[in-house]
């Protein structure tokens, strides 16, 4: 670790020998960790069902079949996950939802990483008064109850996919601003950072260029966990008829809709839930694989 | 620790006063009103109406008159349920969602606590990785997955409880929705416990007590089970909000007449005092949730001193 903070990590990454630095240290261990792996494996391939899927599915998402209304999976038909109550192909509908989802989710991780960085960063490397007003900030907002705000924000102003990932992203940055401030204290008082200020380097390069790449470890690990956590805070809003509107779908929809039929049509809850539940799983996963192969300490 | 308390509780007073603000200007400055229906009503009543509700009021008058009523206990009338004060209606609902609420969140503690100690006893054997296995399963299943799940099995197809309701809070009807809201916050107290629990039983005093003899049944409820409840009470801060943002959809699941019904209600009704009486509600909730655990947390730890 100690010759990756000499240059920032990513460049550091390319320049030492191989088997030697952080990242393909970690990349090693990560390798061993067969969950992780596995999970990685499985996520991939939803994902890939999710892009491709609904254009190669037998039946199109829209396509409604007034003879086959809350019919059960049957192969031969090519409905392979049923259909739901206006009568359309489920196994279509799925993939599609889980386009939305993951799309919404991991734009809405890129929201809060940039403002959570940002704000971390910045409050950590400056420190003295501004950080005490910008963290008592997060400390502040972070007793805020957000998810009802968030609930009156998608009734009060409609519910577009913008407006969804803009109000997940924004209520989900507190703890990244936590994490990345702490590592920014720890990181000011080193060496590198001294010898970037006394070559004249300005306060934003400095953050922008040497604190920030060394802060990718935890970042990373950290996003990992927030993808599924928003994808969840998402259904959460589908399943009160708050989240995306017709003709789009998320698993979050189908799972409401699936909920209120699920004495009578049990696979409109199962397939969008098990699809749910599975990347959640993965991704929690995969994130628990990267915080032990990037942080050796805790392990 | 009073001190402590009273300059938490004074630490608080910026947070609500932002809660008040917030669910004010956010509910006030969305498109469309209370008397927006689909019967057009004529001018001069709906001048009417909106002069004694002050809505013809510029609206930081009116935020200010909303704040000092407030500070005197009283949320307003409520726009829809007409003669019902919104505090009535707070309070009608209370018991009920903390019955719910609080029977989760005790039920997460101890069942999660309980298998992760488990779990940790056992630490790589078969019953830990059943365990582990089931909290991941747990955490990835959102609760309101897991309602719907349970309802077809235990309620339909077994027929062993009521699927919806809540009568007067029986053990048979208030079961499914608990546990629904439970099961992930147990998940996670049983992956904390665990965690916590291995460290804590490779700790020296540990080893101290198994050296002067001490029966591991003691070892563990006495010593190790102490140690490792710290960072699951840390965690019940947190825990306790999401099983009150949860109780939001298990309410409406299971048509449970809480606080979370009317939140929803009025949400969608655009009942505007109703609304942010129940947002100030659950903020204060949550605040004194946490002031709480912190204190708990002190008594737990002799390393944390309050001053």
């Amino acid at each position: 670790m100690t010759e990756a903070h000499a240059v920032p990590a990513v460049e550091a990454a390319a320049l030492a020998p191989a088997g030697r630095g952080l990242w393909s240290d970690a990349w090693r261990r990560l390798r061993r960790n067969r969950a992780a792996i596995a999970a990685s494996v499985v996520l991939a391939l939803i994902a890939v069902a999710a892009i491709v899927g609904p254009e190669v599915a037998p039946h199109a998402i829209d396509a409604i079949y007034w003879d086959r209304v809350d019919a059960p999976p049957d192969f031969a038909n090519g409905h392979y996950f049923g259909t739901e109550s206006n009568g359309r192909d489920l196994f279509a509908r799925t993939l599609f939802g889980g386009r939305v989802s993951l799309a919404l989710g991991i734009a809405a991780t890129l929201v809060s990483l940039v403002i959570g960085v940002g704000w971390g960063a910045i409050a950590g490397f400056i420190g003295g008064r501004v950080d005490a007003i910008m963290m008592r900030t997060v400390d502040i907002l972070y007793a805020l109850p957000f998810m009802f705000f968030v609930i009156l924000l998608m009734v009060y102003f409609g519910r577009e996919p913008l407006l969804i990932f803009v109000a997940l992203g924004a209520v989900s940055w507190l703890d990244m601003a936590r994490i990345v401030r702490g590592q920014a204290l720890s990181l000011k008082r080193r060496e590198f950072i001294e010898a970037a200020r006394a070559a004249g380097t300005g306060t934003g390069a400095i953050i922008l260029r040497h604190i920030v790449p060394n802060c990718l470890g935890p970042v990373i690990v950290f996003a990992t966990l927030t993808v599924p956590q928003v994808i969840l805070l998402e259904s959460f809003l589908s399943f009160l008829g708050l989240g995306v509107r017709e003709p789009m779908t998320s698993w979050g929809v189908l799972i409401a809709d699936g909920a209120r039929r699920v004495e009578t049509a049990w696979w409109q809850l199962v397939f969008p839930s098990a699809f749910l539940a599975a990347t959640l799983f993965c991704l929690n996963f995969i994130g628990d694989g990267l915080r032990d192969a990037l942080d050796p300490k805790d392990r | 620790m009073l001190n402590y308390t009273i300059r938490r509780l004074v630490g608080a007073v910026p947070t609500l006063f932002l809660i008040i603000a917030i669910s004010f200007f956010m509910v006030r400055s969305a498109p469309g009103g209370p008397f927006d229906r689909e019967r057009v009503v004529p001018a001069e009543i709906k001048a009417n109406l909106e002069r004694v509700y002050h809505l013809d009021e510029p609206l930081w008058q009116q935020f200010l008159r909303y704040m000092g009523s407030i500070l005197q206990g009283d949320f307003g009338p409520s726009f829809k349920y007409k003669d019902f004060s919104v505090t009535e209606l707070i309070w009608q609902g209370f018991p009920v969602s903390a019955q719910l609420g609080g029977a989760a969140v005790l039920l997460s503690a101890i069942a999660g606590v309980a298998l992760g100690a488990l779990a940790a006893l056992n630490q790589n054997g078969r019953l830990d990785g059943i365990l582990m296995a089931g909290a991941m399963t747990g955490i990835a299943i959102p609760n309101f997955v897991m309602a719907p799940l349970l309802t077809l099995v235990l309620g339909v197809y077994l027929s062993w409880l009521p699927v919806g309701g809540w009568g007067d809070g029986g053990l048979r009807q208030a079961t499914l929705p608990v546990l629904a809201l439970a099961l992930p916050q147990v998940a996670y107290v049983a992956r904390l416990t665990r965690g916590s629990m291995i460290e804590v039983l490779g700790a020296n005093y540990i080893r101290t007590a198994r050296a002067k003899g001490l029966p591991e049944r003691l070892t563990i409820t006495r010593h190790a089970l102490k140690g490792a409840m710290l960072p699951v009470v840390s965690y019940l801060g947190p825990a306790t909000a999401a099983v009150i943002t949860g109780s939001v959809v298990i309410e409406q699941i299971f048509g449970i007449p809480g606080i979370g019904r009317y939140f929803v209600q009025g949400a969608l009704n655009r009942d505007y005092t109703l609304v942010m009486g129940t947002v100030i509600f659950y903020g204060v909730l949550i605040i004194l949730a946490n002031l709480l655990v912190d204190l708990a947390y002190g008594l737990l730890d002799p390393k944390v001193r309050y001053d």
